[in-house]
């Protein structure tokens, strides 16, 4: 170990996520591989190493013998101070060798907020910010997660960027950078022809001009690189990648335990969501592949719980069968087993009702809006029925803890559905009070609201979002209707939902923020322990950009959108079908009733269905 | 009720920062990775039977750790025990012997450690042999967090041994030291240094403990 390193790991927090070594890690010769990559998660460790993307990815680039992927993190404040003092640049975890003298560094960028972490993880790592300032092939720096979804604000940082699901495109780009590097290729030739893969963005091969009014003209591809670029996926998700041995982490973080995917994409199409609408079409495993899945990585990894991951757990088809046969390993070695991602109906409290033999935790909905007229707005379909029945099983039998969720800010939103909030907290008041099992324990309702986001690639991408006071006023509107003792309220700050706003519908020009963020020391944007408003707003004004332009204005039909270049499956017809439907409070039906045609189908291989 | 038993594992290399609280999940996922059961306690809240006696500090390493455990199996293959649960540890945790303990826990008494005062701009020799002087004396008073607050504490009866070899860059230092009532932590041996006296206060310590023994400097295991 690096003699600086060891002297300073005693004096930090948490020591043991800045070493590497832990159990299932991969360790190559690096004499025999002609690709070294640095996969690097914009975030801490105890985040990074909860992701199961990056655990995918790690493992399928790691499964071409040229290559070692190793994994690098942002380290948390004392350990950056300590490492710039001491002059130790960024590292990878495995051989704790310096991320600048690798042939490739990926990011997995999956929140807007980390993309000053990642400027500042190639800084720590002595690589030059801009795809501008690194005029040879190596190292290639690129990037994936949904952050594709509008790269622009990135775009001048980043090589190239992969858009979509990344198990094979990764190895196709790695497969190329290996000829490109043995073939003392320029890095502009192995950048066209990279171009050329299906799911693959070069943003230094697209010209961006601009109008007078500030929206974008046009977005011209040179030296034949497509006009759009579509997502790549995955058809046959059941054989899709899976490693049954991965890292187990040895400390503590954030998801200590196996998760598995049940599907990709969500049948739901809730107007706001960016995921429901990108990862479609839907595709799911199999229960025994699950289950056979889920054996294999309890008993290679030690862990003691498992979780399904998906966007909708209720909507897995076969969710009796799998927790069947999982319960059959878990129950008798004492293995929980967790269901995050439940709706409100009767089929799902007999689920839980089933696994909670224990412990009882609290009940958690996601409502978002405050009305049945708003959530069939917004496309959210959930009936305060639904919320009401499931709350009196649930009270009945013996729960006493309920979270519910909205957004303020939703498009169309009133101030009468704002106090339909304070309403539905008080029915289930009442309901506990007619229902509970255990009245002296008492209830806890929590109410938490946060600012809407307007999300690319989502059917609100065209909206404004509303104004820091405009936000604060429903908050007070709010607090004030809410006066029943057993509830509480809890609002998130709108200045961070502001900056993401900006970033995630911005442009190229946004870029030049991002950097300035950086340079006046941003950095683990996400964190509040971080975050300063004044320095996002100050650099904006610094770059001359416009935060109302970005957040605050309602983008027209047919502006041409930042990211109108990236195809992430579903059309942007449909998307603007689905907002028209949303200004008349009108459902569309879920995909299963109804097929709506969005698109996405057709990113699947021959002989595959969506949902089948 | 299943018998108790006792693993002596090394902790050396990157698994010296792997803190206590850390390690004892580590080695719980540890022995179900090996497929083996461990026994859990009764009660609201069971958690698995498993007794390190001497927790480490974080960048310490050690040839000698003790931990107490049960399983739910009976009478288990103790031969190869230490193979089967080495082979699916965290780099530098080697388990290198599971056997029915015959002594209490409370009988370890002294340890050895060994260790190194790195020096970036002095001279070895003359820091050796200003250690030797320092540690002559016969009462070393530093001041040291306590359970009530920060106190004074003679740590100098809790030193039984102690000797320094000048090397390149640094001094090797060998002690043993009294592992349990009172606990000295190697790591006081370049504090006392830095609270009186500077001078000798190496830039960077590091100690790995060596050996375990009982009162009457008798191996314990």
């Amino acid at each position: 170990m690096d003699k600086r390193l060891e002297r300073i790991l005693p004096r930090v927090q948490k020591p043991a996520r800045y070493t590497g070594g832990e159990y299932n890690q991969i360790i190559k010769d690096k004499n025999k591989v002609d690709i070294r990559l640095a996969f690097c998660f914009p975030d801490t460790y105890e985040i990074g190493m909860s992701n199961l993307g990056m655990s995918i990815l790690y493992h399928t680039m790691n499964s071409l013998d040229f290559v070692w992927c190793e994994r690098a993190y942002a380290p948390w404040g004392d350990m950056y101070e300590e490492m710039n003092r001491a002059g130790i640049p960024l590292y990878a975890l495995e051989s704790g060798d310096p991320v600048g003298d690798f042939d490739a560094v990926a990011f997995s960028i999956g929140y807007e907020m980390a993309y000053t972490t990642v400027l500042d993880m190639l800084h720590m790592a002595g690589i030059p910010l801009r795809t501008s300032d690194r005029p040879g092939l190596l190292p290639l720096i690129f990037a994936g997660g949904t952050a594709a979804c509008n790269a622009e604000p990135m775009a001048p940082f980043l090589d190239l960027f992969i858009v979509g699901e990344g198990e094979e495109v990764n190895n196709e780009v790695l497969t190329l950078l290996r000829t490109a590097k043995l073939s003392g290729w320029s890095k502009q030739d192995f950048l066209v022809k990279a171009a050329q893969i299906r799911g693959v963005y070069v943003p230094s091969l697209y010209e961006v001009s601009y109008n007078e009014d500030g929206t974008v003209a046009a977005v011209s591809p040179t030296q034949g690189a497509p006009a759009r670029v579509t997502k790549r996926i995955l058809s046959d998700f059941d054989k899709a990648p899976y490693p049954t041995a991965p890292i187990v982490p040895s400390t503590e973080v954030v998801h200590d335990r196996v998760s598995l995917e049940l599907f990709r994409g969500c049948p739901r199409g809730c107007r706001f969501c960016q995921a429901g609408h990108v990862y479609r079409p839907l595709r799911a495993k199999k229960p025994e592949t699950l289950v056979r899945q889920g054996i294999e990585s309890l008993q290679n990894t030690g862990h003691e719980d498992v979780t399904l991951l998906s966007l909708s757990t209720s909507d897995y088809r076969p969710l009796p069968a799998l927790c069947d046969g999982l319960l059959e390993y878990c129950e008798p070695r004492s293995i929980g087993l967790s269901l995050p991602s439940l709706r409100a109906d009767n089929f799902s409290m007999e689920i839980m009702e089933r696994l909670q033999k224990v412990r009882k935790s609290g009940l958690t909905f996601a409502v978002e809006g405050g009305s049945q007229r708003l959530r069939d707005a917004v496309n959210k379909n959930v009936t305060e029925e639904d919320v009401l029945n499931t709350c009196r099983i649930a009270f009945a039998g013996g729960w006493n803890t309920v979270k519910l969720y909205y957004m303020l800010g939703l498009p169309t939103e009133t101030d009468e559905d704002i106090l339909g909030i304070a309403e539905m907290a008080n029915q289930i008041l009442h309901c506990w009070r007619v229902n509970a099992k255990y009245k002296n324990r008492g209830v806890k309702i929590t109410v938490s609201t946060s600012c809407f986001i307007p999300k690319p690639q989502s059917p609100f991408q065209w909206e404004a979002q509303i104004s820091l006071e405009e936000y604060l006023r429903r908050v007070n509107l709010l607090r004030s209707a809410i006066t029943a003792r057993n509830v509480t309220y809890n609002w998130h700050d709108a200045e961070t939902s502001l900056i993401e706003a900006v970033l995630s519908k911005g442009d190229r020009r946004v870029a030049d923020a991002i950097e300035e963020v950086w340079r006046q020391g941003g950095r683990l944007d996400a964190w509040t322990d971080y975050f300063s408003y004044e320095r996002w707003i100050k650099a904006f004004e610094t770059c001359g950009l416009d935060v109302d332009f970005y957040a605050h204005r309602e983008a027209g039909k047919d502006e041409l959108l930042p990211w109108d270049h990236i195809d992430m499956g579903v059309r942007k017809e449909h998307l603007w079908k689905e907002r028209e439907k949303a200004y008349r409070s009108e459902l569309s039906p879920d995909c299963r009733h109804q097929c709506s045609a969005c698109g996405a189908a057709r990113l699947l291989d021959r002989g595959f269905k969506c949902d089948e | 009720m299943s018998e108790k038993l006792r693993l002596r594992f090394e902790k050396t290399g990157r698994a010296v920062y792997i803190s206590h609280l850390d390690l004892m999940h580590t080695m719980q996922r540890a022995f179900n990775r090996a497929g083996y059961e461990l026994k859990y306690s009764e009660g609201f809240n069971p958690h698995p039977q498993i007794a390190i006696a001497l927790p480490l500090s974080v960048g310490a390493g050690s040839l000698c750790e003790i931990m107490d455990f049960r399983l739910k199996e009976e009478n288990p293959d103790l031969a190869a025990l230490p193979g089967r649960l080495t082979a699916v540890m965290p780099e530098g945790i080697v388990v290198t012997e599971a056997y029915l303990p015959v002594r209490k826990t409370a009988e370890l008494k002294w340890l050895r450690v060994e260790g190194v005062f790195e020096y970036d701009e002095r001279d070895p020799g003359e820091m050796a042999a200003g250690l030797e002087d320092f540690y002559r004396q016969e009462q070393i008073v530093i001041t040291k967090k306590t359970k009530r607050g920060m106190g004074e504490t003679d740590i100098r009866p809790g030193i039984r041994e102690l000797g320094f070899t000048a090397g390149e860059g640094l001094v090797e230092v060998s002690a043993v030291i009294s592992a349990q009532e009172p606990t000295i932590n190697p790591e006081l041996l370049a504090e006392a240094l830095r609270q009186l006296k500077p001078e000798l206060a190496p830039d960077f310590a590091k100690f790995t403990r060596i050996e375990t023994y009982d009162a009457g400097m008798q191996v314990y295991r």
